[in-house]
């Protein structure tokens, strides 16, 4: 006697679109396992390494630094360090989802009767919700060095929203460099160690107004620096005195440019996860 | 009843200038294991990638469980079970937490699939594991798990490719055990496999793949015979001596004489068994041959797949997980 359990296949779009949702919460229950498993090993890897760049730029780097235009480089620094903490999600999303691919996870989910859209819509989820939390520790981590916002709760908010949509961009870049790559591990690695030349060709750690014309041009146009840039505005941190165009229209671009790499990449992520099946 | 568990016509893929399917035909009844044999590269991860929907096929048509792989992809998921080359488990949850996991994947609801979750942990013989993470269970303790995952909605037709790669002895057996279980409750299995051994344990009926196509299709006896007669096999003490003595059967015998130089093994084909193997004794005795072993046996799954392939099975070596370093 076989005990036969066929899975109900959704017809209706109101019963698809349940699953979809249950089905992408699952893996992204999945995704953020580690949370509950090991605790104590995620807090250790979010906290240690920014904790250990905020010191060294704070306070062993710091001191040799002057913001143009006047400042204090640790507040000019944090707003830096929040963006660069998405821009590290970059790897960790690469990593994830190439991972999946090469051990045979994702072709296990494929042939699952689940929403096959939920395994890349629960990595997002999971990948914002690491990166929320991220940001959350870094935030106190600032309130530990002296740090604060200095114009109120609202645009405080508005800032980590405009941080959060960075990496919400970011995340179609991870899944689609992690699909791209997956079979070749060298590579994945070699993607993870650009986060480093990203964060530095923008104005993250200095003001692109110390750099030479050219660089600072190309660190100006890095949609990281639109972000640092609205970032520190709303936070009421220095800007390091800059009055080109796109420095003066930061927050329209700090919105402009996720949702410009969202169009690009998030097709791109999708036409990859398709592809797996050619 | 009568439609086939999995029926495929003409299946071809290829990988840009690689092919990887030509024309592959298949047709497996319900209820039966099926063996797909063949050299690495020969297509057999290709074919099951096929027809468990992760891989559209450019031409030929292939059922699996009475639908069609491309068009009612969904209807296949929901009536197919896989288990891959990797144990696509996740190593931070328990067993438990894993079956609940793709139970609910599998769109169960939370307290069927607890329960089946608990059902298959015994099935499977993980009870006494069931809580502790997975990166601390053994191989044969993953690929079970594995296979319970893959048999969550009890599957119609089930899809094991090299199930027992990388496994030790034990840890084969211990597969083997469960697939067998599987199959006697009436579950269709198609089962890669790089050990012959492993397709003359399980299989009913085998189909040998080369290039992307069948050469060779029955049970392994029939393969067996497609292979010749009885074979007698000669190891001898001294690798200098393998030369001569295989000059020397050549010339008693008139056969075709395959020497294995690792082995220091001889294996001639034979129709008398008993007078071909006194007369190969007292040749070897007159040149003063020092035989260490002389075997007379019925040609396996090796012979067959070596007639057929002209290639020795790629799994016919010990592989590194058995040898034991005293």
């Amino acid at each position: 006697m076989t005990i036969t359990l066929t899975p109900e296949t959704p017809r209706t779009f109101r019963s698809q679109a349940g699953w979809a949702i249950r089905d992408t919460w699952v893996i992204t229950c999945r995704d953020l396992a580690h949370w509950r498993q090991q605790p104590g090993a995620v807090i250790a890897n979010t906290l240690v390494f920014p904790v250990m760049i905020v010191l060294m730029f704070g306070y062993l780097l710091g001191g040799a630094m002057t913001v143009p235009g006047g400042g204090d480089y640790r507040d000019f620094l944090m707003p830096g360090m929040f963006a660069m903490t998405m821009v590290f999600g970059i790897g960790a999303t690469v990593s994830s989802v190439s991972a999946d691919a090469a051990r045979g996870v994702t072709d296990r989910f494929r042939s699952l009767p689940m929403t096959s859209s939920a395994v890349i819509a629960g990595r997002a989820a999971a990948d914002m919700l690491n990166s929320a939390a991220a940001l959350a520790v870094l935030t106190g981590c600032g309130f530990a060095v002296g740090w604060h916002p200095h114009r109120g709760a609202a645009r405080a908010i508005a800032a980590l929203s405009l941080l959060l949509l960075l990496r919400f961009a970011f995340v179609w870049i991870g899944v689609y460099l992690g699909l791209r790559f997956y079979p070749n591990p060298e590579a994945v690695t070699a993607v993870r160690t650009l986060e480093f030349p990203i964060g530095f060709l923008g104005n993250p750690f200095v003001a692109v107004s110390t750099m030479p014309a050219w660089l600072g041009a190309i660190a100006l146009w890095n949609p990281l620096s639109s972000t640092v840039t609205a970032a520190r505005q709303l936070f009421g941190d220095p800007i390091g005195a800059n009055s080109s165009w796109i420095t003066s229209h930061a927050i329209i671009m700090a919105v402009a440019w996720p949702l410009l790499l969202t169009a690009v990449f998030f097709p791109l992520s999708l036409h990859r996860y398709q592809r797996l099946s050619r | 009843m009568d439609t086939p568990a999995i029926a495929c016509e003409g299946l071809c893929k290829r990988f840009g200038s690689k092919t990887a399917l030509d024309h592959l035909d298949l047709s497996v009844p319900q209820g039966t294991v099926h063996g797909l044999l063949g050299p690495n590269g020969a297509g057999k991860t290709t074919a099951v990638r096929v027809l468990t929907t992760l891989l559209r096929p450019d031409s030929g048509r292939a059922r699996v469980a009475g639908f069609d792989v491309a068009r009612q992809a969904s209807q296949v998921r929901a009536r197919i079970g896989l288990a891959g080359q990797n144990a696509a488990v996740e190593e931070i949850l328990s067993g438990r937490q894993n079956l609940v996991m793709f139970g609910r994947l599998c769109h169960l609801p939370a307290a069927a699939a607890r329960r089946r979750a608990g059902e298959l942990l015994s099935q499977f013989a993980l009870a006494e594991a069931e809580d502790k993470p997975v990166r601390h269970y053994s191989g044969g303790m993953r690929r079970r798990l594995d296979l319970a995952a893959s048999f969550i909605v009890a599957p119609r037709v089930l899809f094991l490719d090299e199930p027992t790669t990388g496994l030790d002895p034990r840890g084969r057996n211990e597969v083997w055990q469960m697939i067998r279980a599987l199959a006697a409750v009436g579950t269709t299995v198609l089962l890669t496999t790089q050990y012959l051994e492993e397709a003359d344990q399980l299989a009913d009926a085998v189909t040998v793949i080369a290039a992307g196509r069948v050469i060779a299709e029955g049970t392994p006896d029939e393969l067996k015979t497609l292979a010749g007669g009885d074979r007698i096999d000669v190891t001898v003490r001294a690798a200098g001596d393998l030369a001569p003595a295989a000059r020397l059967l050549k010339a008693r015998l008139g056969t075709d004489v395959r020497i294995d130089h690792e082995g220091r093994e001889l294996s001639v084909p034979v129709t008398d068994r008993l007078a071909a193997l006194t007369q190969i004794i007292g040749s070897l005795r007159e040149e003063n041959i020092t035989a260490e072993d002389i075997t007379v046996r019925r040609p396996t799954l090796d012979d067959a797949f070596l007639h057929l392939t002209g290639q020795q099975a790629p799994g016919r070596t010990v592989p590194a997980a058995e040898v034991t370093t005293p």
